[in-house]
């Protein structure tokens, strides 16, 4: 199934775009797709929120088609 | 009246927009691009927003905090873009029918904002760029509901 990934700020910086179209798994989480698109690496993953279809969610939550899904790094609004 | 926008801030707009004659304290809070961070100078400030989840939180803090103090009003404004020193970040208005729920809202709106709404902030420096992520901001998400 296909998810809609919007990348912000050090993500966007890291992954090298703001949008990207990915195709995944039924059944695939929130977390799981974080660690598909940003591995944890020697010096570890920022720590993230995660957001779908423009609202939190827990780590848990199990996509579907056509989602849109934003891993939210600290924020710094304000 | 809730947004993000790139354009300044015109702050009599985001005042007008709580102001109304059952409402005995108007209070007007603004967030300014500093120029150092801890003493480091900073040159200037790039904010960046997920706009179309950054306007629902600010109404659902807006709906908590009329909740929590009835009667009053918020409206509020975040800015995007490259930011001079000096200029508005975000601008925060709260009415309320006297100041002491005013200051408690308005305090209430900036510290939500800060933890909750989608927006974050590169430092400008002399040598180089970092994020710089507020105090308030939660480091893991919440259990899925």
């Amino acid at each position: 199934m296909k998810i809609r990934v919007r990348h912000f700020a050090v993500l966007r910086e890291q992954r090298g775009c703001q949008l990207e179209e990915v195709e995944v798994a039924p059944g695939t989480t929130a977390a799981a797709l974080y660690d598909l698109l940003f591995p944890p690496g020697l010096e570890g993953q920022l720590p993230v929120l995660f957001a779908v279809n423009q609202t939190y969610v827990g780590r848990a939550a199990v996509l579907v088609e056509g989602d849109e899904v934003a891993f939210i790094p600290p924020l710094g609004g304000g | 009246m809730y947004a993000v926008q790139a354009s300044p801030i015109d702050v009599s707009t985001v005042r007008d927009a709580v102001s109304r004659p059952g409402a005995g304290a108007v209070l007007v809070f603004e967030g300014v691009a500093r120029d150092n961070f801890d003493g480091r100078p900073v040159l200037g400030l790039d904010y960046e927003a997920y706009a179309e989840m950054a306007v629902p939180q600010m109404e659902a803090i807006a709906a908590e905090l009329a909740a929590r103090w009835p009667g009053a009003r918020v409206a509020m404004v975040h800015r995007t873009g490259a930011l001079e020193i000096g200029e508005a970040s975000v601008v925060i208005a709260v009415s309320a029918p006297h100041r002491v729920e005013a200051y408690e809202a308005s305090r209430f709106a900036i510290d939500a904002l800060k933890a909750r709404v989608p927006v974050w902030k590169k430092e400008r420096y002399a040598d180089g760029a970092a994020w710089k992520a507020n105090a308030e901001s939660p480091t893991t998400g919440p259990e899925a509901p």
